[in-house]
């Protein structure tokens, strides 16, 4: 297997359309993260034409909702959560520039077409590693809707985050080919 | 004798709480009568439990099981690494046992779904549980355990979705039983895995092969969702209800036990075969470890229906028990 690759975001088109399914990936930088809730939120302010509490352009969202932090500790647990819940959303993110998710399990047809047209990628991270991932966080901070605990939208600067390329921006899909690749008929 | 006695009681209570022989008699044709004898408290005394112990028990079980994976779950891990042919399903293992470790230390829950707080409560009937309520007993230890081990409070209302704040109500089960102890199991219960669980009425003439194609076909459908490698706890028989209850009861055997019954123990097997050859593999990325166990448990049913649940458990497969 070859080596991982590095991703830096704001990811661009061309970053993105390096990527295929399969790829493992190590990110650097900054992540948001979002679950159902926040998400619920975010739509609700481009219906209304308001603002963002941040700029989406080149971002990834992590879908994760965090265990409480201990002292002395940026963040706690921190693994990705099922993503088909916040498939209703995606789409609508994506097209406001949005070029990453990371969490776990199926994408609907929607979220798929949608990275496809607007060329952003699904990556996973491995579901209940989520002490493991938690090291790799090195800061975080609230960004916006602190009210909603664990589900606020928080800026996490990582290091070397580990996440694996689901689908990319040409409609491949690892669980497709990983399943087909492994099932005994 | 006393103390003889005493042992030999806890000794069958043991026995009695996990395997639940009780409701399976149609199938033992052995009547428990001479279990019930033994364990008759001969002076007819109630013993008294502090309503606080309780409370300490789910406050530690809490916090015990959000940091410490299980023997049975790290072992059938690293077994499965060792068997596990698709690289990306090694990676995702590898990762699994280093997660592991890591939250053993005791910093990080091994998941940050550190799962609604499900507590079986077998009561025994010559207990009297003093000094308060035994419901906000264990409400108040979740409570505590999940504050103090800094633990997810995943609780919420089902319209508003407002967080409760303490990760209660917990959801008990009681069940009274004959002796003068208290056995009370702690399952902390991932989200992901749990919305992927399913109670299904199958007909009758499905039989057997109804039953393992439903399984099946559940996990294959949940794909990566509810985090594989997982376990599958199977309710067969009774009611609507009482087959989710079975489902949830199944999930708390120790992984590589099979069922003490020979028929349960072989559908395990084969329903576990059938699954490992879906291609699922670990974090659904593909490969062959899908599931670790299937565990089965089974109760007679109305003569109209036959009732299935399915009820997944992801590789965090948070369960502590403790006997009072």
């Amino acid at each position: 297997m070859p080596g991982p690759i590095r991703l830096n975001p704001p990811l661009t088109d061309e970053d993105v359309m390096k990527l295929r399914a399969g790829d493992q990936v190590l990110i650097t930088g900054i992540l948001y993260t979002g679950r159902d809730a926040a998400h619920k939120r975010l739509v609700d302010l481009i219906d209304s034409g308001e603002p963002l509490p941040m700029d989406l352009t080149g971002q990834i969202i992590y879908f994760v909702g965090p265990s409480p932090s201990r002292p002395g500790q940026p963040i706690g647990s921190a693994g990705p959560t099922t993503s088909y819940r916040m498939d209703a959303y995606s789409p609508r993110l994506i097209e406001r520039g949005l070029k990453g998710m990371i969490g776990k399990g199926f994408r609907s047809r929607e979220v798929v077409d949608s990275m496809v047209k607007h060329k952003a990628v699904y990556m996973a991270a491995v579901g209940g590693a989520a002490a493991l991932i938690s090291r790799k966080i090195t800061s975080c901070e609230i960004v916006a809707y602190e009210d909603l605990g664990p589900e606020a939208i928080r800026k996490l600067e990582v290091t070397d985050f580990p996440a694996i390329v689901v689908n990319d921006c040409e409609g491949n899909d690892l669980y497709e080919q990983g399943i087909e690749e492994y099932r005994i008929a | 004798m006393g103390a003889r006695i005493h042992n030999l009681n806890i000794k069958l209570w043991i026995r009695e709480g996990r395997e639940n022989d009780a409701f399976r008699f149609p199938r033992s044709e052995k009547p428990l009568t001479g279990f019930s004898r033994q364990i008759t408290n001969q002076n007819n005394a109630m013993r008294e439990i502090e309503s606080g112990e309780i409370t300490e028990a789910v406050r530690k079980m809490s916090i015990k099981a959000a940091y410490m994976l299980g023997h049975d779950v790290m072992e059938a891990l690293e077994e499965n690494l060792k068997k596990e042919i698709s690289p990306t399903g090694r990676e995702v293992l590898r990762q699994l046992v280093e997660n592991a470790r890591i939250a053993e230390e005791g910093l990080f829950p091994m998941c940050q779904d550190t799962g609604f707080a499900v507590i079986f409560v077998e009561l025994g009937q010559d207990v009297h549980v003093a000094g308060g309520d035994l419901n906000q007993a264990i409400h108040e230890g979740v409570r505590q355990g999940y504050s103090e081990g800094f633990l997810r409070k995943s609780v919420c209302d089902p319209f508003t979705r407002k967080n409760t704040g303490d990760n209660t109500p917990a959801v008990i089960h009681i069940k009274i039983i004959p002796g003068d102890r208290i056995k009370l199991t702690l399952a902390g219960k991932g989200g992901g895995s749990e919305n992927m669980s399913r109670v299904m009425m199958l007909k009758p003439s499905d039989g057997k092969t109804g039953i393992m194609d439903y399984v099946v076909q559940r996990v294959s459908e949940s794909g990566p969702n509810p985090c594989p490698p997982t376990i599958i706890g199977v309710g067969i028989g009774g009611t609507f209800e009482k087959a989710a209850l079975l489902a949830k009861e199944a999930l708390l055997r120790p992984l590589g036990e099979p069922s003490p019954d020979p028929e349960l123990a072989a559908m395990e097997e084969e329903i576990l075969e059938r699954i490992n050859r879906l291609g699922i593999g670990p974090g659904g990325l593909g490969g062959k470890t899908t599931s670790m166990a299937v565990h089965v448990k089974m109760h007679p049913c109305h003569i109209a229906s036959l009732p299935i649940a399915v009820n997944i458990n992801c590789h965090a497969h948070r369960h502590r028990e403790m006997i009072l």
